[in-house]
């Protein structure tokens, strides 16, 4: 193998329910990225895509682990939860879809839209889950790719 | 690199490095260096919170001396409608008017008319617009300084059409220079300004090459002699008074105005730096996308609350509210004609000259992979720092000082804890990876002690 790859990585724990600390995983990923020096579009892309990751663990799950890597031609984020999981997952995917209760719709979340957005702001993403035990999300930036 | 225009001087000769303003600063712009306060232009969004801080009245606001006037053979006075809200309830805006024409000025002009123009344009723009939302009113300079600085991505959601005293000083050039065969420089137009930060959208414009205004005087200035000024000035009849003024456009003068006065249902007002930060983070993450507009002022209740006016915030906020309400229960709508404005609309009278571009503050290196390293250093030597942010060394809190280590602004040294000394990896990494750092104390044997009076 050629010299070890540079890479910049960061581990953050996710607490289910944990509203009022949700979204500062995305913001410090955004802060990160800036420094870096990374193209304005990518961030908000990637962004998007922590954030909605992060807020589906606060409100469907009990704990989970976000972590975020970097190289330079690379970001990765996988998002690993304990929680009830996703029966069907083609159905999750789709826009509008939302199991999300009369009191997460009150404070503004459940349009449905999250993985949706996820999908559409990364470029490879992958999810996987287990009905009762949680859910796996596996999130590709590349760097040197054009804008989507 | 680009020089940036500050409405803020720090004075060397009375600072006593007692760092308090590097403390409230919100985009940690201020570095105390071998023992005097120091603004870093790229970072200073020319908020003005740290004014008030210091103890020695080392950090001053610019704004023009009435001096100026001389300079112009015509001079106009544009006062922010949060100059309405400055006297008592029985003041109506057609006497402060009168008054500041007795001041020296050839004549003075309403803005809230131009405001309630803009207004209205801004419901036209919204109503037609179908880009990412909110879109976010750009009346504020700090608020547009923020967002070129720490949300460039926001830039495409500033709303693109001008604000209405530069719309106003071009108008008032236009027609005043043909009214008396002068040459529009020879037109002096002043703002009568609640806050120093109108100034930087004076002297340096985000957008464009030159503003239209000539110069900006502060409200608190004004405040003594326009006084006087108004004991001369007939009260005039009451009722006609209030039928000269245009409802919207004295919504302006605070948070919430333009929303309330044009009933725009989708719509936010957020005043004070650490709430918009927050309302910004949200928008950045996705959210807030179902709002159409949202009106931001980085002081607190919008224009009524800044730095250079006289009254109190909250009697000032009060009297323009009142004033609102006592229009819409009598019905009083002394605003400019839709259609006239549509018009105009359409003859592109409302929008910016040039365009607005972020202005992002430099990576930690311009080589990604150099970037990352560094990035990985600040971390490590966050984590070896003590972490009391006690400010000692010259930066505002340990985080920055280990970002600015890494940016070469800073040695190990300047630590009063002298952290990397006996971490020979730690130190060599340092002097590996950044290149001819200037250390915060060029003296440090005496270190950065703060000087007692
Ligand atoms: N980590 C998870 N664990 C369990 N269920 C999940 C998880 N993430 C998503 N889901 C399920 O998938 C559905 C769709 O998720 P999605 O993020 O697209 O929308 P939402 O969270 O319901 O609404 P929005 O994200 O727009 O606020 C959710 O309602 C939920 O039933
Ligand atoms: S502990 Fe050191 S780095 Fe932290 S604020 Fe104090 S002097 Fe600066
Ligand atoms: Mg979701």
């Amino acid at each position: 193998m050629k010299n070890k790859e540079n890479v910049l990585s960061q581990h953050y724990e996710i607490n289910g329910g944990d509203f009022s600390n949700a979204g500062n995983i995305s913001t410090q990923i955004k802060e990160t990225l800036k420094e870096l020096g990374i193209r304005s579009s990518l961030i908000r892309r990637a962004a998007i895509a922590a954030y909605e990751a992060e807020m589906n663990v606060v409100m469907y799950a009990h704990q989970g682990q976000f972590q975020f890597s970097l190289t330079p031609s690379t970001i990765h984020f996988t998002v690993k939860d304990l929680g009830i999981g996703i029966e069907d997952i083609e159905l999750a995917m789709q826009e509008g879809y939302s199991t999300a209760t009369e009191e997460l719709r009150e404070m503004g979340f459940g349009a449905g839209m999250g993985l949706p957005n996820i999908k559409r702001n990364s470029d490879q993403f992958q999810i996987s889950s287990t009905p009762g035990k949680g859910t796996f999300l596996d999130i590709f930036f590349y760097l040197n790719q054009r804008e989507k | 690199m680009d020089q940036y225009y500050h409405s803020i001087y720090f004075d060397s000769e009375k600072c006593l490095g007692r760092r308090k303003c590097m403390r409230v600063c919100p985009t940690q712009a201020i570095r105390v260096r071998n023992n005097k306060a120091q603004m870093l232009e790229e970072r200073c969004i020319d908020c003005g919170e740290c004014i008030a801080t210091c103890p020695n009245g080392a950090i001053i606001p610019l704004t023009d001396p009435f001096g100026e006037l001389t300079k112009f053979r015509h001079t106009v006075a544009i006062p922010s409608p949060a100059l309405y809200a400055q006297f008592g309830r029985e003041i109506l805006p057609s006497k402060i008017i009168s008054g500041l024409k007795r001041l020296g000025f050839d004549d003075a002009v309403d803005l809230a008319y131009t405001c309630g123009k803009v207004s209205f344009a801004i419901q036209e723009y919204i109503r037609q617009y179908e880009g990412p939302k909110p879109l976010i009113i750009n009346t504020c300079p700090t608020v547009v300084r923020l967002i070129q600085v720490k949300y460039p991505n926001l830039i495409d959601q500033v709303l693109p059409i001008d604000i209405p005293r530069e719309i106003a000083g071009r108008e008032i050039k236009k027609k005043k220079s043909k009214q008396y065969g002068l040459e529009e420089k020879e037109i002096g137009t002043f703002y009568i300004t609640p806050c120093p930060v109108k100034m930087i959208s004076i002297k340096q414009p985000a957008e464009k090459g030159r503003s239209h205004l000539d110069g900006a005087i502060s409200i608190s200035d004004m405040y003594g002699p326009l006084l006087s000024a108004m004991e001369s000035v007939d009260k005039g009849d009451y009722r006609q008074s209030l039928e000269s003024i245009c409802i919207l456009g004295i919504g302006w003068a605070l948070t919430g105005g333009i929303c309330r006065t044009l009933k725009l249902k989708n719509s936010l007002a957020v005043s004070g730096l650490s709430e918009i930060l927050q309302v910004f983070n949200d928008i950045e993450r996705g959210k807030l996308k179902d709002i159409d507009f949202i009106e931001a002022y980085s002081c607190p209740q919008g224009c009524v609350g800044g730095s250079l006016t006289v009254e109190n915030l909250y009697i000032s906020y009060n009297k323009i509210l009142k004033l609102i309400e006592t229009l819409e229960y009598e019905k009083i709508k002394a605003c400019p004609d839709i259609r006239e404005v549509r018009d105009l609309y359409r003859k592109n009278y409302f929008f910016i000259e040039g365009k607005l571009n972020p202005r992002p503050l430099n990576p930690l290196d311009k080589n990604l992979n150099q970037a990352i390293k560094k990035r990985k250093l600040k971390q490590k030597v966050y984590k070896a720092l003590p972490q009391i942010d006690c400010g000692a060394c010259g930066s505002p809190n340990c985080f920055t000082f280990a970002e600015d280590l890494v940016r070469g602004k800073a040695i190990p040294s300047d630590c009063i804890f002298d952290f990397a000394s006996n971490d020979e990896n730690l130190s060599q990494e340092i002097s590996q990876l950044v290149d001819n750092p200037v250390p915060l104390n060029s003296n440090p044997l005496k270190k950065n002690k703060p000087n007692k009076d």
